[in-house]
């Protein structure tokens, strides 16, 4: 399998989801998706394709808030980031670590830094600052100095 | 009837680097469930980072870890000429691959021996710590630094190796693999440390997968996973080596994963140094202009896992976000999967087993009764708990002999 056949398969899938794509080189793709989307298109990747969840990085930009979750595809070398862009006033999205746990400690890090609520997630409890640091005060906001 | 008990460890102790609390819940001698506290030494790095250079970043993500300095500079490189389409020179990849090995060589040495001590065995704790100190020398020699060595910079390093300093690097490693042969053999045809280690905090394939590890936690259960063969960088797609994995997912194939894994890396380099002859000398960097706007996923395989970096550039001279995984983020959550069903004894050799740059017996302060809080056991108490086990184990195999 390589990157092309694999990007196929995902866009037929997921073709009415699916907002944009990036193909930077064949070891580098963006995909930019419908939040509603995520799960599904979560386990695709994990489940069928045999993806692995590397991370996810949330960023405060003036689109809103956006979330990349890389996935590798460690066969062919490629990293597929998966896209979405969140509310500005309420961001949340539905968690993926009902589906692997690899996503359970960076989602509650990613609600405790930059105040995204991830629905369905088994234990959104704080991860870095258990009771040492102020409600509602997120450090990775743009505002935040 | 059972009384359950607590017993933390940590959050502080001199020889670890990342201060973290986990708690044992354990009934009698098993353990029944685990729960850990992080972040006691968050240090802010991802948003510093975006008040830095590209230039002084590298500086700053070198201090994330003590032990693998260089590997998060690496990913970042990756990163950020992945962005600004860098294409580097040959002399460089070879150099960069030789300190990326140069690190792997010491980290798994320290490993082996913090694994030794705590496991009883204090002579293969002074032999591995003894033969990584020519390691170090080398890092010296090169960099100037034991530690830290700050030689990355985007589109390459800050310092040359020297046609004479060649022959120096292959006598240490020629020294340096007679004795790990010696540690080799002491360590994988020692029946305590068979019977210690064998069956013990086993990780399946699946479990690896579910949680995403890496590395050799990844490697020694079977998954062939590693970021130099996988998305080649820097001189690995130009030499000849091989991934080593095992099969049985249990803290000894952890142990001879690390131990083969070093073999490897000497190969590596005296494959990079023969690669640098041909390369004209001085030729370590090429001329940056500017980082574009882009997005950039580097990743470097540290000694303890793959390290991802995540750079969003606005175009201006620092990053605009810098999301940064290290190997043990993924690594250390398997310790639900591992240390359950274990004895205590067994269940610190099993955290340690993935490498979170600690010998956890060490971070054990008291053992504490849940319901009245009442104190049970010390640390010494704890750690002679797993010092007693191999000894009885010693007793009854020399017994059998």
């Amino acid at each position: 399998m390589n990157t092309a056949v694999t990007i196929e398969n995902f866009k037929e899938k997921f073709d009415s989801d699916i907002i944009e794509v990036i193909i930077r080189n064949p070891k580098r793709i963006i995909v930019t998706i419908n939040p509603e989307a995520i799960i599904p298109v979560a386990e695709f990747l994990y489940r069928k394709e045999g993806y692995r969840f590397i991370i996810a990085s949330a960023l405060h930009t003036k689109k809103g808030f956006e979330i990349h979750y890389h996935f590798s595809k460690d066969n062919i070398g490629l990293i597929l980031n998966i896209h979405v862009v969140l509310d500005k006033e309420n961001p949340q999205v539905e968690s993926l670590s009902n589906i692997f746990n690899a996503s359970n400690w960076i989602e509650r890090e990613m609600h405790e830094l930059i105040g995204i609520n991830f629905l369905n997630h088994p234990n959104q409890e704080k991860l870095i600052s258990e009771g040492n640091w102020a409600e509602g005060v997120y450090p990775l906001r743009k505002e935040f100095k | 009837m059972s009384r359950k008990t607590l017993i933390p460890i940590g959050p502080y102790h001199p020889l670890q680097e990342e201060p973290e609390l986990f708690k044992l819940y354990c009934d009698g001698e098993i353990v029944k469930d685990i729960k850990w506290e992080t972040g006691y030494n968050h240090r802010g790095i991802e948003k510093l980072s975006e008040s830095k250079t590209y230039e002084q970043v590298f500086f700053l993500v070198e201090r994330i870890c003590g032990i693998c300095s260089t590997s998060h500079p690496f990913a970042f490189a990756n990163a950020v000429e992945e962005i600004a389409d860098i294409e580097i020179t040959n002399r460089t990849k070879y150099i960069r691959s030789i300190i990326g090995e140069l690190e792997r060589i010491h980290s798994h040495l320290l490993w082996v021996g913090l694994a030794g001590h705590f496991l009883g065995y204090n002579t293969v704790f002074m032999w591995a710590w003894k033969y990584r100190e020519p390691v170090l020398d080398l890092f010296e020699m090169i960099s100037g630094n034991r530690n830290s060595y700050a030689m990355f910079k985007v589109g390459g390093i800050r310092r040359d190796i020297e046609e004479t300093k060649i022959p120096v690097i292959n006598k240490i490693l020629d020294d340096l693999q007679k004795k790990i042969d010696l540690l080799t053999g002491a360590v994988m045809d020692d029946p305590v440390i068979h019977a210690r280690t064998k069956g013990v905090g086993i990780l399946t394939k699946q479990d690896i997968i579910d949680y995403g590890a890496v590395g050799p936690t990844a490697r020694a259960s079977g998954v062939a996973i590693d970021v130099r063969k996988d998305d080649p960088y820097a001189a690995y797609p130009l030499v000849n080596w091989k991934v080593i994995t095992a099969e049985a997912g249990d803290v000894f194939a952890k142990a001879e994963v690390r131990l083969l894994e070093i073999y490897e890396s000497i190969s590596i380099i005296r494959q990079c140094l023969e690669g640098l002859r041909k390369e004209p000398a001085g030729d370590i960097s090429v001329k940056v202009n500017e980082i574009p706007e882009g997005i950039g996923n580097g990743r470097a395989e540290a000694p303890r896992g793959e390290v991802f970096h995540f750079v969003l550039s606005d175009g201006s001279n620092s990053p605009a976000r810098h999301k940064i995984r290290a190997p043990s983020y993924v690594n250390i959550a398997t310790f639900k999967k591992s240390c359950i069903g274990q004895t205590i004894a067994d269940a610190t050799i099993s955290l340690a087993a993935v490498d979170p740059c600690y010998c956890c017996t060490e971070r054990m302060a008291a053992a504490y009764d849940v319901s009245s809080g009442e104190k049970i056991m010390n640390a010494f108490e704890l750690i002679n708990k797993s010092l007693n086990r191999t000894k009885e184990l010693k007793e009854t195999i020399k017994g059998r002999l």
